[in-house]
């Protein structure tokens, strides 16, 4: 089959169409599209409602991470320097960004949910030192704060764990 | 030029065809003319696709001589595979074919199941399914655009990458990342598939046969569109076989052969589908098969949301699944089991096994053997894209230096999954 005079013009048709549609560009750093609730970006670490971590030092993310990109020293709990409720704390904690693939498995291997990926994706820096998060960064609230979907419709019920913990 | 004139005859006598040369060798005559100029085309040309070098032969404007090189992108993923246990490795899996992901995925994480023995449950595998074609619709739509693209039809790039974003929020939306997901886990699904998203994706299904309309009527039979690809890069069925290609470089060569229904695995027995097939061999009918394959795609999404069953998505097997997150805290011994696979990883039985799928490029193999161990001890990977390569010599029979951009094009390599 030769093509046709009029098959040309066919392809104009669906640009000039265009012209009358709403455009799907999003005008980024003014815009932030909400990302989904399961959106796995910036880590986090938690704490009690009494304020002690509830990461314990047991090193299970850094055994899990595919990357090898967490370190973790845990050091004994003592009655003058309480940190965590169980034996041991984290002395130091440490993400490498610049190696982390985000594939959550962090997430999932900690039995005590203290670490969980946020969803703050603007983690760029101007230096790779400044990718290495210490606890004390990943202890803090982020600064920049993204929008997110709705939570009960885009994530699955709130498992018996995050009521109960 | 002819590439291998004096070639038996596939399918008579010996099953196994004479190989066929990967590399165009420029003729005697004209090295000697003293006219030939040798060009190298890449590794950082903006349409090989990656980093593929060609070193080509020039003749004035036609391609007398050509060789491919790769390995400009190797990271070793196979090596580094084998020092992880098997349920880190699914990670890298993924990254092997940034395009196909969800395919290289499935077909490790079928691989290790296999070896396992382990029974999915239907949900899990219908759902991965699903996001396999969705898969498979994103891949198609990135050829579309950037092969367009190349050819001069800029707005073709535009429109493919609209839907290709709203594919990937999809896979944001069920696995929290728009690639990469990790999101198949041996014994089935990472975690439930949320309510929300299967009004999304019914949306998504309603879009996307009305986008492949407009794509069509932006190039089908655009006159310019059927100059650059018909009757280019010809690649008969017997030297498609011959050099063993797979998915739309072989439909487009006119042999029916698809592993979604010659040899069905996950639930594709159960899925109405057609798979499309040109006869011509050229650029034009590889593009047809994959434009067909994306409505062919888009079909089977509906079909497995409208009959998406119920029930656990993923297998209840304590030794090599997770354990749910909230007997963490009530049972003891499901704490030893996430200890013990989170930290030594679990073991698979000894064994090999080669498991296939395929992946929007082809015949996408995982070979996998294991010692026993938590690691696997030889994992390979059959790479459709690698294959495809090998072909690019016998589609440059005759072409011109432009024409070379479209026949690349076509073949759709990922140098990713070329140097793995």
């Amino acid at each position: 089959m030769s093509p046709q005079p009029l098959d040309s013009v066919k392809g104009f048709a669906v640009t000039f169409r265009q012209l009358f549609k709403k455009p799907i560009t999003q005008q980024y750093p003014e815009y932030k599209r909400p990302v989904y609730p399961r959106f796995r970006g910036r880590h986090r670490l938690h704490r009690h409602e009494n304020g002690l971590e509830k990461c314990v030092g047991c090193s299970l993310c850094a055994a899990a991470c595919p990357a090898d990109c967490i370190r973790v020293v845990a050091e004994e709990n003592t009655p003058d320097n309480r940190v965590s409720p169980g034996e041991r704390y984290a002395r130091i904690y440490e993400i490498n960004m610049s190696r982390c693939i985000f594939c959550g498995y962090c997430e999932l291997a900690c039995p005590f949910d203290a670490i969980t990926l946020g969803n703050e994706y603007e983690i760029s820096e101007y230096s790779r030192d400044d990718l290495i998060y210490t606890k004390d960064m990943l202890l803090a609230e982020p600064i920049k704060k993204v929008p997110v979907a709705d939570r009960d419709l885009y994530d699955t019920p709130i498992p018996y764990y995050q009521d109960h913990s | 030029m002819a590439i291998a004139p004096e070639r038996p005859k596939i399918y008579e006598g010996t099953r196994i065809p004479a190989p066929i040369p990967s590399v165009l060798e420029v003729r005697e005559d004209l090295r000697s003319s003293d006219d030939v100029l040798t060009v190298n085309f890449g590794p950082n040309h903006p349409s090989t696709h990656g980093v593929l070098r060609l070193v080509v032969d020039l003749h004035g404007e036609d391609v007398v001589g050509l060789a491919a090189v790769v390995g400009y992108l190797h990271t070793g993923f196979e090596k580094s595979m084998e020092q992880k246990s098997w349920w880190k490795a699914i990670t890298y899996a993924p990254r092997i074919d940034y395009l196909s992901f969800q395919a290289n995925e499935l077909v490790f994480v079928l691989a290790v199941e296999k070896l396992l023995a382990i029974e999915v449950p239907s949900r899990a595998t219908w759902m991965r399914m699903l996001l396999s074609e969705l898969n498979r619709i994103h891949s198609h739509l990135v050829w579309l655009g950037t092969a367009a693209l190349e050819l001069g039809a800029i707005s073709m790039f535009w429109y493919c990458f609209r839907e290709r974003d709203r594919i990937l929020d999809l896979f944001e939306l069920v696995a929290g990342f728009r690639m990469h997901t990790r999101y198949f886990q041996v014994g089935g699904l990472a975690e439930d598939v949320p309510a929300g998203f299967w009004d999304e994706c019914a949306k998504f299904v309603e879009v996307m046969p009305k986008a492949v309309d407009e794509y069509e009527a932006l190039v089908d039979r655009n006159e310019i569109w059927l100059e650059r690809t018909q009757g280019i890069g010809l690649l008969s069925a017997d030297d498609a076989i011959a050099l063993g290609q797979s998915g739309p470089v072989l439909r487009g060569s006119g042999i029916d052969w698809d592993l979604r229904r010659a040899e069905p695995y996950l639930a594709y027995d159960q899925v109405d589908f057609r798979v499309p097939v040109y006869d011509e061999g050229d650029v034009y009918a590889r593009y047809r098969v994959r434009m067909e394959e994306m409505r062919e795609s888009v079909k089977i999404v509906e079909q497995a949301m409208r009959r998406m069953p119920g029930g656990p998505w993923i297998a209840d097997d304590r030794k090599v699944v997770l354990p749910p997150r909230e007997e963490l805290h009530t049972s003891m011994e499901s704490l030893i089991h996430h200890f013990k696979i989170v930290t030594e990883g679990f073991r698979v039985p000894e064994g090999e096994v080669y498991v296939t799928v395929e992946s929007p490029r082809g015949e996408l193999g995982c070979y996998v053997v294991s010692d026993g161990g938590p690691k696997p001890w030889r994992v390979k990977f059959r790479a459709p894209s690698f294959v495809a390569l090998e072909a690019t010599a016998t589609c440059m029979r005759d072409a011109l230096v432009a024409d070379m951009i479209a026949i690349v094009g076509s073949l759709d390599t990922v140098m990713g999954e070329v140097d793995r």
